[in-house]
């Protein structure tokens, strides 16, 4: 039997006032009308507590859309877990931020440096409300990560980036290059950065973690590495994710894969889905793997990579992670960092 | 290793609880959970911002046999390597 998992990323909503055109939520959003209510999110939570959860991060979209987030909260804070409330802090009050006792720890995203920039990337004038929400975070006592989502456009100002979470007083900062799911998949060559921004960009990282006293963790751009990034610790082994209609996913973006036999906690009792159903069972451990993974003393450090980026640029979700310079496909990962920049397109909204 | 007269407490935003569900102490935090062994978690709980590194071993050796301050400081170190205790001092 799998082990328990530790964490759940229930994703309220994929309502969310921004359009960030690096979003890694799915092109097809689940509409309001789709989403599970106050009652099944609270059995969602008392399931995964008994199951072994013991971190939820309320997540989205935008976790604030939901008018009983205050009940969720306290819900889930009530059953013992550690509660992170992932944001974007549009609509995050000192009202609103009192009325969630419970939250643990606040995640806030940044899009860039500095106002119209960062406004430009997300589609709205939210860069004012992050700076004011950040201030409520910190007025109430909370720990606080700031995280901003590195590509083309703002990597070039990541030490003005440091700088702006040190004066938002941050204890953490992740600086996490783009994943390519959902929309940022879609915005991909409008996004993808130049090996220079990189370099430099990793030079400007390391100085600010030697001097920093905000933890600084840094996600590395995959498709520029030579090995693949260790994608959840391994399939079913650490975490789940429960989508706004219910449906249970072994990492957020596990609904591209075709034919993964993704199951609902409308239909099913969770601990059943995470311990027997075909999508958690597919890739977990090592037996699915094919070479070069198969044979490789690195498969328990990175577990093959990434499923739904094998998926997606191989069509086989079984392969090796495409970025990895071992995988016959790696071909595919350099012609498209060859492709020439394009225009992002923003994000949809979903009411 | 951490100085025998250094005083550890929790981070802000790090939690001590008790998992029935795998029936151990953990630590909870932003970025993940650590589950603990018997003496860590005796550790952790004196991890309160007013007992020295060696006023915990000296504490822990009224409970447990063979504690050594050196196996104590050296076990403060890894927590605040995973920044889960603060060291003043
Ligand atoms: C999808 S958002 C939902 C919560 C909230 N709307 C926000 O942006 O903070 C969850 C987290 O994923 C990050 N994120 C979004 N798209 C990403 C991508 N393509 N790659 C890596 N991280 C991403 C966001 O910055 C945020 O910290
Ligand atoms: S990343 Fe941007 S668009 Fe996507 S959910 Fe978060 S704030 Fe909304
Ligand atoms: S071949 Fe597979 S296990 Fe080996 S480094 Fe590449 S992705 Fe990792």
């Amino acid at each position: 039997m799998a082990d328990a998992p530790f964490g759940l990323l229930a994703e309220l909503t994929h309502r969310c006032p921004l359009k960030c055109g690096y979003c890694s939520n799915p092109l097809e959003l689940i509409g309001r009308a789709d989403e599970l209510d106050t009652a099944q999110w609270r059995a969602v939570f008392d399931q995964a507590r008994a199951l072994g959860v013991l971190q939820v991060h309320l997540s989205g979209g935008e976790p604030l859309a939901r008018k009983d987030l205050p009940e969720l909260v306290r819900h889930a804070s009530g059953l013992g877990c550690y509660v992170n409330l992932v944001t974007s802090g549009l609509g995050l009050t000192p009202e609103r931020l009192a009325d969630l006792r419970g939250v643990d720890h606040v995640q806030l995203s940044v899009q860039d440096a500095e106002s119209a920039s960062a406004n430009r990337i997300a589609g709205v004038r939210a860069f004012d409300h992050k700076i004011k929400a950040a201030e409520v975070i910190r007025d109430a006592g909370l720990p606080l990560t700031v995280n901003v989502v590195l590509h083309r456009l703002n990597l070039d100002h990541v030490g003005e980036i440091v700088a702006l979470a040190e004066r938002m007083g941050a204890d953490r900062l992740e600086l996490a290059n783009t994943q390519y799911y959902g929309w940022a998949l879609r915005n991909r060559a409008a996004l993808l950065p130049t090996r220079e921004q990189l370099a430099r960009a990793g030079e400007v990282v390391a100085a600010a973690q030697a001097r920093s006293a905000m933890e600084i963790v840094y996600v590395i751009a995959d498709y520029h590495e030579a090995h693949p990034k260790p994608c959840m610790h391994g399939w079913g082994a650490r975490q789940l994710t429960v989508a706004p209609n219910g449906d249970v996913l072994p990492c957020p973006a596990a609904g591209v894969i075709e034919g993964l036999g993704v199951e609902n906690v409308k239909d099913r009792a969770l601990a059943d889905i995470w311990h027997s159903s075909p999508a958690f069972n597919a890739f977990r451990g090592f037996d699915w793997m094919q070479e070069p993974c198969r044979t490789c003393a690195r498969r328990e450090l990175d577990f093959g990579g990434c499923r739904c980026q094998a998926f997606q640029l191989t069509g086989d979700a079984a392969a090796t992670d495409p970025v990895c310079s071992l995988s016959p496909h790696r071909g595919v990962v350099d012609l498209i960092l060859a492709g020439g920049p394009a225009s992002v397109e923003h994000r949809a909204v979903v009411r | 290793m951490t100085a025998l007269s250094a005083v550890p407490r929790l981070r802000r935003g790090v939690k001590a609880a008790y998992d029935e569900t795998r029936d151990s102490h953990v630590v909870l935090f932003p970025e993940g959970v650590l589950v603990l062994n018997e003496t860590a978690a005796a550790v952790i709980g004196l991890c309160d911002g007013r007992t020295s590194v060696e006023g915990i071993a000296r504490r822990l050796a009224e409970d447990f046999d063979g504690v050594e301050v050196d196996d104590v400081a050296e076990l403060v170190a890894r927590l605040v390597a995973r920044r889960v205790v603060d060291v003043d001092g």
